[in-house]
């Protein structure tokens, strides 16, 4: 089992002074103003704002897929100036490939990384086990509901053991109940897996129920409000979002966002 | 959607029901059979004389599917240079778009004078005319893509190859079959115009004497044949699509009205 493997001492990812200015029509826009903050070793962080607040840019710039304009992300050490290969990502929506079989889907990455076939077909087909899919496998993505279509999608972005996992709003396009499922089911592939994950939503409920952490993050621009550490017990259950603690800190962080919730 | 029998059996008894009416109303009114025949003297004119018309059937075949083939390698082919070269686009795809806005009737006599009686202006006039929607339904497949799909690309570090063989051109492949479907009907256009024009074989030609002599069972017969001829090359491709693209029928589907 890999949940057996030592957590690395200090920081993962350090975000130092981050900003981010986009030119536009009417002059330039700041997107994102003076991010600091760090994340440990398989560690959970979840980022929470408004939309719009450019928590996809923190995570486009984190990825290495977009370049900052002042300040300097680090993985391990190294500042990241290009796309990082040791990452898996996943998006908003599956983006699999319409002409793939599921099991070629999350085989992707391997192929493309150009890493040994057996090993990646073997780790996919364990991947696809641990997340329902493997009576779907030789099925294409239009056959499946959107929920199992982004379960696949979290399958390809793990297939190739990356350190580090980056997930851009990945269930905000399917219904509540849906999504629900898919909180549980993502927290029972991390703690198998155990990867260093940072999570983009703008749910509270959602942020809170699977973070270790939650930075929140001011509307535009974008700027650390504050960083809410989860002392919730793990794992967590269904039952874990009528614990008193769990709806205190909901409120809590809906108050600095500027949501009521009763 | 899948076709069912009855939607065949609707397709059959409403042709045969055109035909019936077409006899009938011939019955009902004198017209001469010189300006409109029967179709039991359509079909006798075919039966009576079929090796003339299979011959010239299979030399406009022949010109079509040449030039339809051809027109899909080239328009492939440009639309990939498009694509990936600013340079080539800017200075190609302004002459495409011109050289399609011209009429191929109109540059047809020239490209008898350039390539002769024979079969090669009309593979050449086919081609012509139906590489157009080729392109640019290729080009639009092989740029269409999601920016997400793109991103993950650029994380796996794809190489430009990988990008290609692996994302652009499946995603094109739904773009290509339906500018295919298009092209495989301008074929048979293309390859009567140039037999209009000049030349002594296939079935427009036919045409050609018939009407001077005022014999339209003549006429008619090649009529069906060019339709037989554009239907079969159409037939092949919706064959070759689904052989080559067994997911579309999971892909979202157009609605149509009613069921």
């Amino acid at each position: 089992m890999e949940t057996a493997t030592s957590r690395e001492e200090g920081p993962v990812i350090e975000v130092r002074n981050l900003s981010k200015i986009y030119g536009s029509q009417d002059g330039p826009v700041e997107a994102l103003s003076d991010l600091s903050f760090t994340i440990a070793d398989q560690e959970f962080v979840t980022i929470v704002g408004h939309s719009g607040c450019g928590k996809s840019t923190l995570l486009k710039i984190i990825a290495g897929l977009l370049p900052p304009s002042s300040g300097a992300v680090t993985v391990r050490g190294r500042a990241v100036s290009a796309p990082l290969k040791d990452v898996g990502m996943v998006f908003q929506r599956p983006v699999l490939l319409d002409w793939r079989t599921i099991l070629a889907n999350v085989m992707l990455p391997v192929e493309m990384l150009r890493l040994p076939r057996r090993e990646g077909a073997q780790r996919a087909l364990d991947l696809l086990q641990l997340a329902g899919l493997s009576d779907f496998r030789h099925h294409y993505p239009g056959q499946l509901s959107g929920g199992m279509q982004q379960r696949a999608a979290i399958c390809r972005a793990l297939v190739h053991d990356p350190s580090l996992l980056l997930m851009d709003e990945p269930f905000g396009a399917l219904d509540l109940m849906t999504r629900e499922e898919m909180n549980l089911e993502l927290l029972k592939i991390w703690s198998e897996r155990r990867k260093t994950t940072l999570l983009v939503t703008h749910s509270i409920s959602e942020a809170v129920f699977l973070a270790d952490r939650v930075i929140v993050m001011t509307p535009r621009p974008g700027m650390v409000a504050d960083i809410v550490p989860v002392m919730l017990p793990r794992p967590r259950q269904p039952e874990t979002k009528l614990d008193a603690g769990f709806r205190e800190l909901v409120q809590v962080i809906g108050r600095k966002i500027g949501v009521l919730y009763i | 959607m899948g076709i069912s029998k009855t939607d065949i059996g609707t397709t059959i008894v409403s042709i045969l029901a055109t035909l019936l009416v077409w006899e009938a109303l011939l019955w009902v009114f004198p017209i001469p059979s010189f300006i409109v025949p029967a179709p039991s003297a359509i079909f006798a004119e075919a039966v009576k004389r079929y090796p003339l018309y299979l011959y010239h059937s299979w030399v406009t075949f022949y010109e079509m599917v040449l030039g339809f083939v051809l027109a899909a390698v080239v328009g492939v082919l440009l639309a990939v240079v498009i694509v990936y070269s600013r340079f080539i686009r800017n200075m190609i795809y302004p002459q495409i778009v011109v050289l399609q806005i011209v009429p191929k009737v109109a540059i047809a006599p020239l490209l008898l004078i350039w390539a002769g009686y024979g079969i090669t202006s009309k593979i050449l006039l086919a081609l012509l005319i139906s590489f157009f929607p080729i392109v640019v339904n290729m080009v639009t497949g092989l740029i269409a893509i999601e920016a997400e799909l793109l991103e993950l690309c650029r994380i796996l570090h794809a190489g430009r190859w990988q990008e290609f063989f692996k994302v652009r051109l499946p995603n094109a492949l739904p773009y290509l079959f339906s500018s295919l479907k298009v092209a495989s009907t301008l074929a048979v256009i293309g390859a009567v115009i140039g037999e209009f024009v000049g030349g002594n074989e296939g079935l427009g030609h036919l045409i050609i004497i018939a009407n001077t002599e005022l014999r339209t069972s003549m006429s008619f017969v090649s009529l069906f044949g060019l339709s037989l001829l554009g239907f079969v090359l159409y037939g092949v491709v919706v064959l070759a699509e689904r052989l080559l693209m067994p997911w579309k029928k999971w892909q979202p589907a157009p609605q149509t009205f009613g069921t």
